[in-house]
Parts: structure tokens; sequence; C-alpha cells
């Protein structure tokens, strides 16, 4: 599915690197990638979905080189990405932006299913602009429905948990065995926490812009609750760096 | 009519034809058609060009529709229409110009609107600007609006100014009285080398009353904006104004705010954002398959809706 080939990210002339020589592949499941914070892992991450341009190395999508394709092409070509942080419109609506996610002409009631999906009450949402009068949280749940709409075959969320509350905390880890469930394609998750580790086929950990662990969950979490990569589990379920 | 002003017609009042219940249309510095109704009455002027229209008291969800429609080139003409609005009517008004020029010369229609709202009355008033034709001649516009508005009223203005108009120069003044409520819209784009002046001016002499003064303008190619408002709050009253703008290309937009309080117990607010599209808004809209330039459609679109 996805192939990241020697990708290197430098930046301040090549004085300082944000990822080192990562080789990685993302077949069709379920892939989290976890590590300390600032050790590259949304940057990659931004990197699959062409916002950033890696100095080195190639990416791969079903063989095809797409290293040189913009946001765009990589778009259209079943790449979703959902923001750490949601962007905000002044004019665009919750309604627009899941029309537009979709990229055919669904009604409201189309738009609705997504929006309850993720745990919003759809009529209360579907007219209101995306803007500073939404919460954080509301924006990262709106934000993850419009993925969804996308229903490609590889979707990116950058820390997806981040600002949702405890109650929409479950229901983003139902949202995400769901798609899991019903998707054919491939989902890659930046997280720290350990109950969306606790749901993924892989886990990656990205450290010092490296790969510094890879392999199946039972192989690789149990070794990240004991605290190697210099890290700590605590009671709410969340792993620091 | 012909095909030209049916056009103009529909983009300046949604107009496919005649309109229900009262309207005066004009065209080309003529009256081309005119009705009134059992409760709004349209009396043309005599001692000069314009008209009256008489709603009376207790009026409640008609409407007015009273457009301008202009294809002939060099035409200029500056036109009074007065609106005596009676105690608790609740009616909507629908102004626009529209002007094709695929002439030579400037054409320009300069509409003064006085508007007399008696007390308790709801006015919602809408005016659409509209210019066309590929000539050389420019696309003049300048609408003078005047309120005054009796205790306990409420107008809606909402004013939009989005193709065509070469250049523009736009003046609203209210006066408010006791708790008389005033909300402007203003939607503006302008491009290529369009000039664009809107003055506020509001004088809030009412206790309780407030106004809203709320502007999105797109300014795009060389297009050159200034926003003026002043809010002079006189009594305990409540102002509220906001200049939003996205400028783009080579464009110049000016906000110029002045909130007076001569009240202890005014409360007074401006709001001014001027900014080129965030990166970020395009790249969202990009990692949903749009292209930068759909993108920037979007978003201007949607900001200007």
């Amino acid at each position: 599915m996805l192939e990241l080939r020697d990708i290197s990210y430098h930046v301040d002339d090549g004085k300082k690197d944000i990822l080192n020589h990562i080789n990685l592949k993302i077949d069709d499941c379920f892939t989290a990638i976890t590590g300390p914070n600032g050790g590259g892992k949304s940057t990659l991450a931004r990197m699959i979905a062409g916002i950033i341009q890696p100095t080195d190395g190639r990416i791969l999508m079903d063989g095809q080189d797409i290293t040189g394709l913009s946001v765009t092409d990589r778009a259209r070509l079943g790449i979703s990405f959902a923001f750490q942080q949601p962007v905000r419109f002044k004019g665009i609506t919750v309604f627009d932006l899941i029309r537009l996610a979709s990229g055919k002409a669904i009604n409201i009631d189309g738009a609705c299913k997504y929006l309850s999906e993720v745990g919003l009450c759809a009529r209360d949402y579907i007219n209101r602009e995306v803007n500073a009068s939404l919460s954080g949280g509301e924006l990262k749940r709106i934000e993850i429905a419009t993925v969804m709409a996308r229903g490609t075959k590889l979707s990116v969320f950058d820390e997806p948990e981040a600002g949702i509350d405890l109650w929409s905390f479950q229901n983003l880890i139902t949202v995400f065995e769901r798609m899991h469930a019903q998707t054919q394609g491939a989902i890659i998750i930046i997280s720290h926490q350990e109950r969306i580790l606790n749901i993924a086929d892989r886990i990656v950990v990205i450290a010092n812009g490296e790969i510094t662990n890879e392999g199946a969950r039972e192989a690789v979490l149990p070794g990240l609750l004991n605290g190697s990569w210099e890290c700590r589990h605590n009671a709410g379920g969340c792993i620091h760096g | 009519m012909d095909e030209l002003q049916k056009n103009l017609l529909l983009q300046v009042a949604d107009l496919h034809e005649i309109p229900a219940g009262a309207y005066n249309i004009r065209a080309n510095g003529e009256a081309a058609g005119r009705r009134s109704t059992e409760h709004i009455e349209i009396v043309p002027k005599e001692d000069k060009p314009g008209i009256d229209i008489y709603i009376k008291p207790g009026t409640k969800k008609e409407s007015v529709h009273i457009p301008v429609l202009m294809t002939q080139t060099g035409l200029k003409e500056l036109v009074y229409n007065d609106f005596h609005i009676g105690e608790d009517c609740d009616v909507t008004i629908v102004a626009g110009c529209g002007i094709h020029n695929g002439g030579g010369q400037t054409s320009e229609h300069s509409g003064i609107h006085s508007f007399f709202i008696g007390k308790g009355a709801r006015v919602k008033y809408v005016e659409k600007h509209y210019g066309t034709g590929d000539g050389a001649g420019e696309r003049v516009m300048n609408p003078e609006t005047r309120v005054e508005m009796a205790a306990d009223s409420y107008m809606e203005m909402d004013t939009v100014q989005i193709k065509g108009v070469d250049s523009t120069e736009r003046v609203t003044k209210a006066k408010l009285g006791d708790g008389a409520q005033l909300v402007i819209k203003e939607k503006l784009m302008t491009h290529g080398k369009q000039t664009a002046t809107t003055r506020f001016y509001v004088e809030l002499d009412g206790e309780n009353s407030s106004t809203n003064v709320i502007s999105r303008s797109v300014a795009k190619g060389f297009s050159q904006q200034t926003f003026y408002s002043q809010i002079n709050g006189n009594n305990k009253c409540a102002g509220h104004s906001e200049c939003d703008a996205i400028i783009m290309d080579n464009a110049v937009v000016r906000a110029i705010p002045e909130i007076t309080a001569n009240h202890l117990e005014a409360s007074l607010i401006h709001e001014a954002a001027i900014g080129k599209i965030a990166g970020e808004q395009l790249t969202k809209l990009m990692t949903l398959g749009l292209t930068e330039q759909e993108a920037e459609e979007q978003i201007v679109n949607g900001f200007l809706k």
C-alpha cells in the first residue's frame, strides 16, 4: 500500500535532522505511530499527505512514486489526512466541508450520517460555520467526519485524541474500530494513547527522527508500557515521552 | 423588457418575471412598470426623479421591489426614493441596480434612499449591485441610504456587490430612536482596477438603541477598498462594527473605524481584520482533493455567502 523509502527531512540548511533514513511499509491494516513529542511523527504524517516534502528519499503508493505529487494529487489518489489542529473557516459550514470531502453532491441527510458517527447531534451542527464558535473537541470530531466522508484507501490521523474529552474518547475508539472493520484500506494514527495503541494491528515507534521499534501490537506494546523508550505509563492510559 | 434587462433583473432582484406585490421597475431612466397594492402605494415624485413609497401602518409580510436597470451606455442619473413605513409594519424591500455597459461611455446610477421607519416597524432591506458588459465605459454606482428609526423599530440592511461595478461610493447614515435596532450586513468583492468606498454613520440617539455593522469583503487584482464607520453612542446604547477583509494579489484594503461614546452607558466595540487567505485553509481543502484555485474559490464564496 504505502512505502517510505529512506526518508530524511532536515531543516536549518541541513543542520537539524527531523527525520533520518526512515524505511517503513504500511499494509492494509491499522497502524499506530507513537513515540515521544518532537520525535518526528507529525512531520511524517504531513509528509505522507504531501504537505511537507522530504529532503531525501521516496514515497510510494501501490508501487507508484508519489514523492513529487501535490497535496491535491495525493488526495485524489486516495490519501486522506486529519489535521492535529483543525483549520477554521469563516463562512464555510460543516455541511460544505463534508460535501467537499465526499466529492459528490450529497444531501443534508447524507452528511448528517457522518456527524452522527462522530457523536455530534447532526442537526445542531450541519449549518454551523467551521469557525471559532466551535470548541476544539467539536472541531476535532468534524475533522474526523470529513475523513470518513472521503472513504479513501489510506486515512492518516494526526493525534485525533488531542482535545477530545473523556466521553467522546470512548466514542472515538468505537469510530476507529468501525472504520477499521469497514474500510478495505489502511489507517495510520499518530497517537500517544494506550487505548488507541490497543486497537492497532501494528505499532511503529519513532524517536529522535528514527524508527526505534516496529512490529505487531502484541510484540511492541508490552515494551512501551514497561517504559522502554524512556517512557512511562500513567493511570489515565496516556504514554508520555 | 429585453433579454439583457431580464438578466439584470434576475441578478439584482432574483426575479425571473414581474414580481408579486408592489413594484417599480426603472429601466434606462424611465418607469418600465409600476404597481401599488392595497397597503403599499408608490407615487412618482413631481419635483425630481424618483418615487415615494407609502406603506400603511400594520402592513405585514408584504414586499416591495424597486429594481433599476441600465443598458444604455453613457446614461447618468440621480434618483430619490423615499420610503415612508408606518407603525408596526413588517415588510421586505428589495432594491438593486444592474448596469450593462457595452459601450465606451461611463454609465452611472446614484440612488438616494430615505427610510422613515415608524414605531415598532420591522424592515428588511436588500440591495444588490451588479455590473456586466465588455465595453470600455465604466459602470459606476453611488448609493446613499438615509435611515430614521422611530422607537422600537428594527431594520436589517443587506447589501451585496459582487461583480462588475467599476467604482462605487456607498454612504449610509442612520439615526436611531429609543429601543431601535439597526443591523447592516455588507458583502463586497472587487477585482481588476475597481474601487469601492463604504461609509457608515450611525447616531445612537435613543435609550437602549443598538446597531451591528458587519462588512465582509474580498479585494482581488489591483482593486482598492476603503471602509469607514463612525458610530456615535449618544445615550445608553450598544454599538458594534466589524470589518473583515480578505486581500489578494495586489489589492489594497483600508479600514478606518471610529467609535465615540458621548454617554457613560454607551457600550461600543469595533473589530477589524484584514489578511490574505491562510495557507492552512488552502491546504485543508487540498487534502480533500481540491486544487489550490478551487480551494481559493470555496474560501472566497463561503466568506461572502
